[in-house]
């Protein structure tokens, strides 16, 4: 993408969308528009004009402000993205604060076209920006010294918050330059630093949200004081599309503290002075439920639906040669049924959202991974413009997806109009686990013939599932094909001549959501371990095999290979030990892991697990291992826990004791490799996630013979 | 009303004594670093001391902790100056941070009891202390820095 040129001069296009400004006090502002990389985004981009919002400010006491447009829900954000400004801008890093940025068109991230934390997007969304900000910050600090001094500029350089001038040795901090900066124009051109002159990028730098995050002080959504504040909680229909028929609140009123009880849009609200008598009204309320149409529904029947899916001819996804043909033809053919369930998210911090609405306008306090959206559906509420909506992003106790949705927001504006009174809504663990919106589950039938010396010659792939998309962005469905749910199915990496992948969209009751690494955190399982199928009918080994496969594909080929030279890959193993292997590629990264496991007494445990990682330049490496290590344990729990249920049309999970999490005497000993490279940077919170599941699969099948066909992990 | 003493401060409570700890520090006491994640004592985001010892606040009532010296994530120490706060900033153990009030105090009142813990005190100790994000590593890592720090008095 050209937008992402790791180094160079900026175009004059391009500087363009650079502006600064003065700050009352002698300081400097820094602002810039944000051109966006999809083609609607460039429409809108056209159609809108600078907004003046500073990203940047330095004051005159040194202190480098920097409001970061992404959530920071612990991958990193708050410490990575103003590394990306701090290296171009050369100020002192001990100097740098972080403001959470509002909800404004200024601060949508160009890759996704809203102001929205997804897809592993951040860093590669923001790294040619705030580095050209950076940039440009430096080259006005060191023309406004140069002016100061009636020196040359090249005779003047910016080190640590300072200019230097070299034959006078005089100096100057950021802070002091900052007015005079502030009131000369931006340059026309200004260079980025070549990738081997970064002294901050691609070096271990301590999180600066971490010393909030050890003693109580960083306030999540749930932490939220206001004067006046009240509690809600809402009853919602257990069974998924029904709704109240009629409620009694004679009880629920006499819980002392409690206000109000009242019908909204999502079921029956209990508002109160406190969580815990809204908590205990909300147990005491009769409501009789209108149950509608799915109130018998359950995971068997979803299972049929997804088998009745799988019969039907599915939109052609990928068709290279005519696998049909040589499946039919083949010597060796090879089939298989695989599936994966529903599972939730299960941030730690469960869902919530503090409103309040006035005549004019509406601020709320939210952990969202979705500004643009929390905007929008507060204006739609309220009838205000989106402008009148402030939204101040909390940090989030989890996002993974799930906080991109507003079911939560709207829920909270609706009670704050209702009571003219600022609202928290906090749902409990079972609301967060019984009103998600779920990993959808699906249902794959593979078939593939293998050559004369066992190499796959045809591969075919249908799938059966339900689509995000045609809930979320329906516009974003192209040719009837839904790409978060083939993502890490469609792209298979492999040299296949016959290669065919096909998809039936099953769109059922079950809401289905975003979940870490989406499409890929089931289709890398679902395809890796028909793989080592393939290596095991044809007698060979299953880190060869791939190897054979990868030839043309180098940076699947390098992580492979990494992974499997630090794993110890055919090195004897302890007895009752075994290995697997997967690679996948997903949101621009490349990531292969090796999995040591036993299975014991028809327990699975991971002892060990080898990461290689190719995410092209690295910004801060420590979360780089960091994110590797986050994404192997959401992984691990799916793969040996993770699974939602559906009974009379209800979650029948309520709680971390039947929908349970990996635990720390469960962790495996994880060791994380960063390959060098000198791409562009790739996403990271997300591509770990996807061959963890395989690679343990895979290690089981190694260690039983059977293959494991189904999650979770059951031997 | 109910007494208690919070981060060593005095309190006489008019709240209902069957409330949980976990809602009178956060709706009552305004003390917000305890964490409500689960409400059944299943993750441990809540985990407070109780006259040095850990407890799930968010299942123990009120008129259970009467009299006693309850000790939150703010109270840990004055400047974050703990060894485990200042090994778990060493390490960057936090991702979100949601379930790391619960950690810390859990790890807290381990290295209290086991100056040395082992491994296998640490996975008995810690293991009913849920974290989404995994953090699991950097947590066991954090816990022997600690130890060490405590040790050498640094």
């Amino acid at each position: 993408m050209s937008d992402l040129t790791t180094s160079g001069v900026i175009s004059p296009a391009r500087r363009t969308f650079l502006k600064t400004g003065a700050v009352v006090g002698g300081g400097l502002l820094i602002g810039f528009h944000l051109p966006l990389a999809n083609r609607a985004g460039e429409a809108d981009a056209a159609a809108n004009e600078f907004a003046p919002n500073a990203w940047i400010r330095i004051d005159a006491d040194d202190t480098v402000t920097l409001r970061v447009a992404s959530s920071e829900m612990g991958q990193g954000v708050y410490t990575a993205i103003p590394m990306l400004l701090a290296e171009e801008l050369d100020c002192d890093w001990t100097r740098i604060k972080v403001e959470t940025a509002p909800a404004d068109k200024a601060y949508v991230n160009p890759l996704i076209g809203q102001q929205l934390t997804g897809g592993s997007t951040a860093v590669r969304a923001f790294w040619t920006p705030l580095r050209q900000a950076g940039a440009a910050g430096r080259d006005l600090l060191i023309r406004a010294a140069a002016r100061t001094w009636k020196v040359k500029e090249d005779e003047c350089r910016a080190e640590n918050g300072v200019v230097l001038h070299k034959t006078s040795q005089r100096k100057a901090t950021f802070g002091e330059l900052a007015a005079m900066a502030a009131s000369m124009p931006v340059a026309t051109a200004v260079f980025l630093k070549e990738p081997a002159e970064f002294k901050l990028i691609g070096k271990s730098t301590l999180r600066l949200d971490t010393p909030h995050k050890v003693n109580g002080n960083a306030v999540f959504g749930m932490d939220v004081k206001l004067p006046g504040l009240l509690t809600a909680v809402v009853a919602r229909c257990p069974v998924f599309g029904g709704k109240p028929k009629k409620f009694d609140a004679t009880q629920a009123k006499g819980v002392p503290g409690v206000s109000q009880v009242l019908s909204i849009h999502s079921g029956i609200a209990v508002v109160a002075d406190s969580f815990w008598a809204a908590k205990q009204a909300r147990d005491v309320l009769v409501v009789e439920w209108d149950e509608g149409a799915n109130a018998r529904l359950d995971s068997t029947a979803i299972r049929k639906k997804l088998e009745q899916a799988l019969r039907k001819k599915g939109v052609s996804v990928r068709n290279d040669g005519d696998a049909g043909k040589a499946i039919h033809d083949a010597g060796k053919r090879i089939e298989a049924v695989y599936e994966v369930p529903y599972l939730a998210h299960a941030c730690m911090e469960p869902m919530n959202c503090t409103a309040v609405v006035k005549k004019d306008s509406c601020e709320l306090w939210v952990p969202t991974q979705n500004q643009t959206g929390t905007q929008f559906v507060a204006s739609q509420i309220t009838g205000l413009p989106p402008e009148k909506v402030k939204v101040n992003t909390t940090f989030l106790g989890g996002g993974f997806g799930r906080r991109s949705e507003q079911d939560f927001v709207a829920e909270a504006v609706q009670l704050a109009m209702a009571t003219g009174a600022p609202v928290k809504l906090i749902w409990t663990r079972e609301d967060d686990l019984q009103h998600d919106y779920y990993r959808p589950a699906t249902l794959n039938r593979l078939s593939a013939a293998l050559d004369k010396d066992g190499m796959p010659l045809a591969w075919r792939h249908e799938m059966a599932g339900a689509s995000i998309f045609a809930r979320v962005f329906p516009n974003y469905i192209k040719n009837g094909i839904d790409n978060t749910s083939v993502e890490g199915a469609a792209n298979l990496p492999y040299a296949i001549p016959n290669l065919q992948v096909s998809w039936v969209m099953e769109n059922g009751v079950v809401p289905v959501g975003f979940w870490r690494s989406v499409g890929s955190s089931q289709n890398a399982y679902i395809t890796e371990c028909f793989l080592d199928e393939l290596a095991a009918a044809a007698g060979k080994d299953p880190y060869a095999y791939r190897r054979a496969l990868l030839a043309k594909r180098p940076r699947h080929l390098g992580v492979l290979e990494l992974a499997a030279q630090k794993a110890g890959w055919g090195t004897p193993l302890p007895a009752g030990r075994a290995r697997g292997i997967a690679v996948a590629e997903a949101f621009g990264s490349y990531c292969a892991q090796v999995a040591e496991v036993s299975v014991e007494r028809g327990q699975v445990r991971v002892h060990r697990v080898v990461c290689a990682i190719d995410c092209g330049m690295v910004v801060n490496p420590d979360t780089v291992v960091a994110q590797m290590e986050s994404g192997i344990v959401y992984g691990l729990t799916a793969a040996l826990k993770g699974e939602i249920t559906i009974k009379n049309g209800r979650v029948e999970q309520g709680n971390f004791n039947d929908y349970p999490l990996l635990r720390l005497d469960e962790m495996p000993e994880i060791e994380v490799h960063i390959m060098k490279s000198t791409e562009n940077p790739g996403g990271v919170g997300e591509p770990g996630t996807p061959p963890i599941a395989p690679a343990v699969a895979n290690a089981v099948f190694a260690a039983t013979g059977k293959p494991v066909r189904k999650l979770p992990i059951r031997v | 009303m109910i007494s208690l003493s919070v981060n060593g401060e005095a309190h006489n409570l008019d709240v209902d004594p069957a409330t949980p700890l976990l809602w009178v520090l956060r709706d009552t006491l305004g003390l917000t670093g305890t964490k409500y994640s689960c409400g059944i004592a299943a993750c441990g985001a809540c985990t407070v001391h109780v006259d040095g010892t850990p407890v799930r606040a968010c299942v123990t009532p009120l008129s259970a902790v009467a009299n006693k010296s309850i000790t939150t994530i703010e109270g840990l120490s004055r400047d974050s100056n703990h060894p485990v706060q200042r090994a778990w900033i060493a390490i960057d153990v936090p991702q979100c941070g949601y379930c790391q009030s619960g950690q810390i105090m859990t790890a807290a009142a381990l290295l209290a009891d086991k100056p040395k813990p082992t491994d296998a005190d640490i996975d008995k100790a810690m293991s009913g202390v849920l974290c989404r994000c995994g953090t699991y590593s950097r947590i066991r890592r954090a816990i022997k820095l600690a130890a060490e720090m405590k040790a050498k008095g640094t």
